[in-house]
């Protein structure tokens, strides 16, 4: 390696694509300048991975983050919220380090969709391809009807969205 | 707000009727002509053109004439929605995907570290 990229003020930006692909999926893509055993980490830790997945600019304060990373494991993230704390939680289906994670989202008033990541090595980079499958058509239009694009996480939205108005 | 009002009333009548919630899912799927529809739903040319009448009005459905034929597809509102969505959900995403980034970039200093002070 030599010393010019360690020098590079921060790390690149890449292009983040969401698409609905069928009447039940949403494909969430983004390449990540890391080998996937790295991303990997980040994503099986908690300590890393609430750093991340509760990014500041959503204003959300998270209380707890547990989590079982193997297969019939749990997580359970608690969230500040107005009358009471906000759970999620779910159980991990498949952990296959470093290429391949999927768990299930069983909150309150979640659409019970299966979330999958798969993460594959390209060039020393890697190629994150993030699906989640609704239990049915019904269901995944009920979660975009409701106007929550995260289980319960209306609140997150308008903060989001404001940050992003207040951005121009 | 009224008009916000008075705009969600026109939704739910439209979609008090299965017919008009199966037309709608239909159409979700792919466009599809009034005869096509009214085959499908079992109904008279007339009758369908009065459910898709409905759905027009509630801005759900918008109908196009090529010459005898009209064909019917999601209206903008229905479309503008979902899109909207998904654009909200991939801000998410780029949210959480930069914070990912900065996360990695620590791991990977850590381990050439880490790598300095093995050898």
């Amino acid at each position: 390696m030599d010393a010019g990229s360690d020098r590079q003020a921060g790390p690149m930006k890449h292009r983040t694509t969401a698409e609905r692909t069928s009447e039940r999926e949403l494909v969430v893509t983004r390449t990540i300048d890391a080998p996937p055993r790295i991303v990997f980490e980040a994503w099986t830790r908690a300590d890393l991975f609430q750093r991340w997945w509760v990014p500041k600019s959503i204003g959300l304060t998270l209380l707890s983050c547990e989590m079982d990373v193997r297969v019939g494991g749990t997580y359970r993230l608690v969230f500040q919220a107005d009358p009471e704390p906000m759970a999620f939680h779910g159980t991990y289906l498949d952990v296959t380090p470093p290429s391949r994670l999927a768990w299930t989202n069983e909150e309150a008033g979640g659409s019970g969709q299966i979330t999958t990541v798969t993460f594959e090595e390209k060039a020393g980079r890697t190629l994150l391809v993030l699906r989640d499958l609704y239990p049915s058509k019904a269901a995944l239009d009920e979660a975009i009807a409701s106007g929550s694009t995260s289980g319960d996480m209306n609140e997150t939205f308008d903060q989001l969205d404001e940050l992003l108005a207040a951005r121009g | 707000m009224v008009q916000y009002a008075a705009r969600l009333d026109t939704s739910f009548s439209a979609l008090s009727d299965a017919t008009r919630r199966g037309v709608l899912e239909q159409l979700v799927r792919t466009d599809a002509t009034i005869t096509e529809l009214a085959d499908r739903f079992h109904m008279t040319l007339t009758g369908m053109k009065k459910h898709v009448g409905v759905l027009e009005r509630a801005g759900l459905v918008t109908t196009e004439k090529v010459g005898r034929v009209r064909t019917c597809k999601l209206g903008r509102r229905r479309l503008e929605e979902e899109a909207g969505w998904i654009e909200r959900y991939r801000q998410l995403w780029i949210a959480r995907f930069d914070a990912l980034d900065e996360v990695v970039e620590e791991l990977k200093r850590q381990e050439k570290a880490d790598g300095r002070r093995k050898r």
